[in-house]
């Protein structure tokens, strides 16, 4: 495990070195080449790690055994970067959903339309160019162990008596995106804060429980597994359930006054190279998305946006509406608000 | 004539010509409707999307404020929702103050951008390879003691309104076709429903008999007044001319005889006077000619008569009864000469409108056929009986030498005799003068020889009163 860990990471360094220079600013997390029986390779770029993705792939390469992937993971902002800039790849897939959207607008992204993207609600799609194909809503997680004898809040308002009463139990114990460095969780963070006033009341609360900062999911639900944290607020749920189902210590807390929805999203740059193989990647990827569970991942079916906690708000929209906190001015503002309530 | 074999088909047809003309005009109407709806359906969606873009960029403006001499904006999320209203159109934005990019796109420069503070500009341009609708709004923002022009721009693209104007130019096209369609139906309704009464003119004209000169009078639509009025007067004056020409014919026949009598009566003395056979011989050729002139003279008259009369036909309580018993009796000394028994058989009352000096002139024609074309000795039957429910028949039965068969039915016709007359005096005028009493009657004339045995029968039906 260890070894080939290793190996792949070295393996990963070289076909960074080969690749040249047009995307040598580009940082590759992982990389793995799934051959095909034939000539033609897609290039993808994800921000999904290779563990989730794999399955599908293969599923994939067994109904298309001539096409091969050429899978490679980023973080959210790397993968806007790179494509921004013009960096070749055939199908860009990210959970930030402001940056893809503003690609699209931008122009890097192209336009395909197939029976399938037809099938897609109107909020899944923008301009047949940015796809929706998972709804994914952020969640608390909570340990069992440390939350031993208390009520479970049902709602933000007494989440917030909860916090307030007991000190003692959550006192550097609660963590959280640090929305400086995670675009999902800054995505997160401007969504909650626009839908409702709570959010800033429960920024402040954590800011002075000394809340711990994170930049991924993993981290906190794997802090909150060991017992470290109590409670992690603003979890990509995906992974939470994808956890729970092998790791009794944890729990998802129902909160059901909201949920703030995600939707991971694919888009064809404009400088594919291999449009058509791409997008019969994409037709197979939508399809997976919009089947009541999805078999070959554990991400959630585009149908949970229906879901009653999902449905105050509705899955945040796909619209230029999203530029308005990737503007840099109003992302200075909302930093400064969010370090003067966190960071006290 | 030519003229109009040039023309094409339907224009010889003043409804087809109407229906086609309705139609071309109804198809222009519908093009232009549709026409006028397209572009107003798309100057309003244009300027749906500018209201919007203007309410984006001054709510942008309306968030920019100061603080210690730096400009300071916060996009309102507001601002940039609603420009997905129209459709999912691309945008771009750009502040810049005193020509320096705050934030948003730097290459989205605006041309001719607003000099004083408040106005707005909006234009069409094409940005980043699409063509764009951008509004720039200016305002001044105190930074400091320093005025600060700032101006707002926001821009998007025009794929929504595109889609609007097409979706509701369909939607025009669509009510467009059916307009038109309903108005070429109607178009064809109103004009049938428009000549109708030229129509029903027209056959009024048709069903008149040929010899009915009377006035048509019926209420006609004004545009076909002029027509009824002239067509009233071309009848007038064709009856005047008419009547004039029987007026005529019977003073000449009335000139005629009164001389042929005094020529006869001259050529009867000489007859007794002379002794040698040839002279006369000769003046019974003289008197024999006078005698056909003289016959024709007054059938003619007769003849005029009935033209005259039938013109404005009396409608008399005519018994036919009492009618055939005068003729019979009127006939009675001319069949005595000859020994011809004449057999009546009539009952009335057999009531029949219409003009007695007519019909009795009509039966006694036919009589008198029947005793001059028969030999002497010789019976002629008059009956009247009911031909059916609604008809009077008198048959006349003879059993004289009968109808010439080849002549039969030209017999009615005027002057025609038929070639069985040898040497009786006749003018050929007696069954045309019948046949028109009964005619212009509702009647009718039946000639035949009868199978059993010889003879003339020929029946005058009447309709009953
Ligand atoms: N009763 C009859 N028997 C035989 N032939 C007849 C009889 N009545 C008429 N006709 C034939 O029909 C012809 C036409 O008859 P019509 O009465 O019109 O003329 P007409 O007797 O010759 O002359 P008129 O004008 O003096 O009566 C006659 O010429 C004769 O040939
Ligand atoms: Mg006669």
């Amino acid at each position: 495990m260890r070894f080939t860990h290793i190996a792949r990471s070295l393996a990963v360094a070289l076909l960074l070195l080969l690749s040249g220079s047009a995307v040598a600013a580009l940082e590759i997390e992982d990389r793995k080449l799934y051959r095909g029986t034939g000539d033609r390779v897609i290039s993808v770029l994800s921000t999904a790690d290779l563990a989730v993705f794999e399955p599908f792939i293969l599923q994939f390469q067994i109904e298309q055994p001539d096409i091969g992937i050429d899978y490679q993971v980023a973080s959210s902002t790397e993968v806007h970067k790179a494509i921004r800039d013009g960096a070749a790849f055939d199908l860009a897939i990210s959970s930030a959903m402001d940056l893809q959207f503003q690609l699209a607008n931008d122009g890097a992204a192209q336009a395909y339309s197939s029976p399938t993207t037809q099938r897609l609600p109107v909020w899944a799609r923008w301009r047949d160019q940015v796809f929706a194909f998972t709804a994914e809503p952020a969640v608390t997680v909570i340990s069992r162990e440390r939350f031993a004898g208390l009520d479970r809040p049902k709602t933000r308002q007494e989440l917030i008596a909860l916090l307030r009463q007991n000190p003692e139990v959550f006192q550097n114990a609660i963590g959280t995106y640090d929305v400086r460095i995670s675009g999902l969780g800054y995505l997160f963070a401007t969504q909650e804060a626009r839908n409702s006033d709570t959010f800033w009341r429960l920024s402040e609360l954590m800011g002075g429980q000394g809340a711990a900062l994170y930049c991924c999911s993993a981290q906190m639900i794997d802090d909150v597994g060991s017992g470290r944290l109590a409670l992690a607020y603003n979890v990509l749920g995906s992974y939470a359930t994808e956890r729970i189902a092998r790791d009794d210590r944890l729990e998802i807390l129902e909160l059901e006054d909201y949920a703030t929805v995600m939707l991971r999203t694919a888009l064809i740059p404009a400088t594919a190279n291999d449009e058509q193989s791409a997008a019969l990647f994409l037709d197979r990827l939508l399809e997976e998305g919009m089947r009541d569970t999805p078999e070959t991942w554990d991400l959630p079916p585009l149908g949970a946006a229906n879901q009653p906690e999902a449905r105050a708000y509705g899955p945040i929209r796909l619209g230029p509406a999203l530029l308005v906190y990737l503007d840099k001015l109003n992302r200075g503002a909302f930093l400064r608000a969010w370090s003067d309530a966190m960071l006290q | 004539m030519s003229a109009a074999a040039s023309r094409p088909f339907w224009w010889r047809s003043i409804g087809q010509r109407l229906t086609i003309l309705l139609a071309v005009i109804a198809a222009v109407l519908a093009i232009l409707s549709w026409w006028m709806v397209t572009s107003f359906a798309r100057e309003a969606a244009e300027r749906t999307q500018d209201n919007v873009l203007v309410a984006s960029a001054t709510s942008i403006a309306e968030a920019l404020r100061s603080e210690q001499g730096t400009i300071l904006l916060e996009l309102p999320y507001s601002a940039f929702a609603m420009l997905d209203a129209i459709g999912e159109d691309r945008v771009f934005y750009r502040v810049a103050a005193d020509g320096e990019t705050l934030t948003g796109y730097e290459d989205l420069v605006p041309i001719n951008p607003p000099d004083r503070p408040g106005d707005v500009a909006v234009r069409t341009l094409s940005f980043r390879g699409d063509l764009v609708r951008m509004v720039t709004i200016q305002r001044t923002v105190l930074a400091g003691q320093q005025p600060v022009s700032v101006l707002v721009s926001v821009a998007q693209t025009r794929t929504g309104v595109e889609a609007i104007g097409t979706g509701l130019s369909r939607t025009a096209a669509v009510l467009s076709v059916a307009f038109f369609l309903l108005a070429v139906g109607l178009g064809a309704f109103a004009t049938t429903s428009s000549l109708q009464p030229l129509n029903s003119f027209a056959q009024a004209v048709t069903r008149r008999g040929p010899s009915d000169l009377r006035p048509l009078r019926r209420r006609v639509p004004d545009e076909l007044s002029p027509l009824l009025i002239a067509l009233n007067r071309l009848m007038e004056r064709l009856g005047q001319s008419i009547r004039r020409s029987e007026e005529f014919i019977a003073e000449a026949a009335h000139r005629v005889r009164t001389p042929l009598a005094t020529v006869r009566a001259q050529a009867e003395l000489a007859l007794h006077t002379v002794e040698k056979d040839n002279e006369k011989q000769m003046l019974r050729r003289m008197i024999r000619a006078v005698d056909e002139s003289s016959r024709s003279a007054s059938q003619l008259l007769d003849h005029a008569t009935v033209s005259f009369r039938a013109d404005a036909l009396a409608q008399d309580r005519v018994d036919l009864a009492e009618l055939a018993a005068k003729v019979t009796e009127g006939l009675e000394p001319t069949a005595e000469m000859k020994d011809i028994a004449l057999h009546l058989d009539a009952e009335g009352p057999a009531d029949v409108r219409g003009d007695t000096i007519l019909l009795e002139s009509a039966l006694r024609n036919v009589l008198d056929n029947s005793v001059k074309y028969s030999p002497a000795e010789t019976e002629v039957m008059i009956k009247l009986s009911k031909d059916d429910a609604t008809h009077w028949r008198i048959t006349i039965r003879d059993h004289g030498r009968g109808f010439s068969a080849d002549s039969l039915p030209e017999l009615t016709a005027r002057f025609k005799r038929g070639t069985n007359v040898e040497k009786v005096v006749g003018s050929g005028l007696g069954l045309t003068i019948a046949e028109e009493v009964l005619q212009a009657h509702g009647g009718r004339l039946e000639l035949s020889n009868p199978q059993d045995g010889a003879g003339a029968c020929v029946s005058l039906i009447l309709p009953a009163a």
